[in-house]
């Protein structure tokens, strides 16, 4: 018994009991800030799993993106806190025993799970060299699978129809209601001058790492729509209005430039997303600069929600 | 016991609470705060394969780590249209919750 | 001389955790939100501090030891910031009592 494992021993315990502690409070604000240190424990879990790129995608999406959403629903429904009723004793016992079962198949399943674990990665580190990258993580997004990545794109694209979709006829086009905004003097509107800029060099630098080093497009991306969110929370700039071009053009221009490349690979290549031999590097990078500002402007414009209003307030 | 196991075991019993979560708590938003907890417990499970398959100088084998960041990115639009349609809900009713003995429901979303 | 990095390492790392410890307790055992607050503010500047300052021996280079220290700076500007929100938050909800 190594000192790691006694401290990832201590990591996994802290890791349920923030859990349970999530699903079992009342106060719904308490369990959005647990919520969060869930997913930023989980992140170290992912470090402890050798897994960096996860890491950060858990920490930046998973930990903070899902929090702040879950804050601004939790402060629209405040008046109805604690209505509804909580289910009998006997179904609770039933339910407990349903997830008890299923827990204990999953640990069976980790358990016997074969000692040559058949994988990739050799497969995957022979042809890295091909790719012109360095991180192979990165490689498998954007060579291996790029199609998987370029339908993820897409589908982040629908769900921000399907989110302003569900906007009041009246109000389509218009302004997306931010509920909470900082005070003038607040010192918030301080942090929001002076992070921004260190935040998009942070962002620009996660993507540019990526290509050899744990980082890339959607960790990047999501840094930079923080930032923005960040902005807009301080009214420094006001929430855009869904009609406007620029906005649109800024959300199509990764999955458009994308797809592109994509139909480049027919021509210059043998195949959809198939990258001439020599050119993958510089056509990836670009693929993935281009993806990076509209992840985020597109996680932005999610968090910020349907159209409230027809016109600036 | 090795590392992977543990977390794999911890994947396993997140994937139990976030469950139980799911289905007793009576709050749609809390629904959904249980909901992504079970996702993480699945997205952890997938980490314990990806950890296992080390070979060839890497650390992990990186297809289940892309698709496991392909998956919270997913996570997270369905979680923003959930929470979205819960909002656009009680703008609606009036009501964000949902009982598990609830079996009266009026046709336009009322509750009796 | 690594002997002596890696002895000025654990003291260091050990210190860190000690006032990240005593914050701990801090928060849980205050009894309201501005001794919390107040509390917390060692383990932001003292703990990960001396956490930093003990890691820096092993950083890679001197950027690895810049991005240490941006780390550092970066919870520092956060906890700020947090600490003023929350206690103006606490004063106009009179928690301070």
């Amino acid at each position: 018994m190594t000192y790691v494992f006694v401290f990832e021993v201590g990591l996994a315990a802290l890791l349920l009991a923030i859990a349970v502690w999530t699903i079992v409070v009342r106060a719904t604000f308490a369990a959005i800030v647990f919520f969060m240190i869930y997913g930023l424990l989980a992140a170290i879990v992912w470090v402890r799993l050798f897994a960096v790129d996860v890491a950060l995608t858990e920490a930046a999406i998973g930990g903070g993106l899902t929090g702040m959403l879950m804050l601004g629903a939790a402060a629209r429904l405040r008046e109805i806190e604690n209505s509804g009723e909580k289910p009998g004793l006997p179904m609770r016992l039933a339910a407990g025993m349903l997830c008890t079962l299923i827990s204990a198949a999953l640990g069976i399943v980790v358990f016997s799970l074969p000692d040559v674990a058949p994988t990739l990665a050799p497969m995957a580190k022979a042809n890295l060299a091909q790719t012109g990258l360095g991180n192979p993580v990165a490689a498998v997004l954007f060579a291996y699978r790029a199609f998987d990545t370029l339908l993820e794109k897409v589908v982040l694209l629908l769900a921000l129809v399907g989110v302003w979709s569900l906007a009041p006829d009246r109000v389509w086009g218009g302004v997306p209601g931010f509920r909470v905004y900082a005070q003038p003097s607040s010192i918030l509107v301080f942090l929001a001058q002076l992070l921004p800029p260190i935040g998009i060099m942070i962002g620009v630098y996660m993507f540019w790492t990526g290509a050899s080093y744990p980082g890339g497009a959607f960790q990047g991306g999501t840094v930079l729509a923080a930032m923005w969110l960040l902005v807009m929370i301080a009214r420094l700039q006001p929430v855009p209005a869904i009609s406007l071009r620029p906005l649109r053009l800024l959300l199509v221009v990764g999955p458009v430039i994308f797809i592109a490349i994509g139909l480049l690979g027919f021509v210059l290549a043998d195949a959809f997303l198939a990258y001439p031999a020599g050119y993958s590097k510089p056509l990836i990078i670009v693929a993935e600069a281009t993806l990076t500002l509209s992840i985020g402007v597109t996680l932005g414009l999610l968090v910020a929600g349907p159209p409230e209003w027809k016109t600036q307030q | 016991m090795n590392s992977a196991t543990l977390f794999g075991f911890c994947g396993a019993i997140l994937v139990g609470l976030g469950l139980f979560g799911l289905i007793t708590n009576p709050q749609l938003l809390r629904k959904i705060l249980a909901f992504n907890v079970l996702g993480t417990g699945v997205f952890l499970l997938f980490g314990v394969i990806a950890r296992r398959g080390a070979a060839a100088g890497l650390e992990g084998d990186p297809v289940p780590q892309a698709l496991v960041i392909t998956g919270i990115v997913v996570a997270f639009s369905a979680t923003t249209m959930a929470v979205v349609l819960l909002l656009r809900l009680y703008q609606e009713t009036g009501e964000a919750t949902i009982s598990p003995d609830d079996t009266s429901a009026g046709t336009d979303g009322s509750r009796s | 001389m690594t002997l002596a990095f890696d002895i000025f390492t654990v003291v260091a790392v050990s210190a860190g955790s000690f006032f990240f410890m005593a914050g701990t307790v801090g928060l849980l055992r205050f009894p309201d939100t501005m001794t919390r607050l107040h509390a917390l503010t060692k383990v932001d500047n003292l703990g990960l501090g001396l956490i930093v300052v003990g890691l820096l021996p092993r950083a890679e280079g001197l950027l690895g030891a810049l991005k240490l220290l941006s780390v550092w700076i970066f919870v520092q500007l956060a906890g700020a910031i947090v600490s003023q929100l929350v206690a103006r938050v606490a004063r106009r909800e009179g928690r301070h009592t």
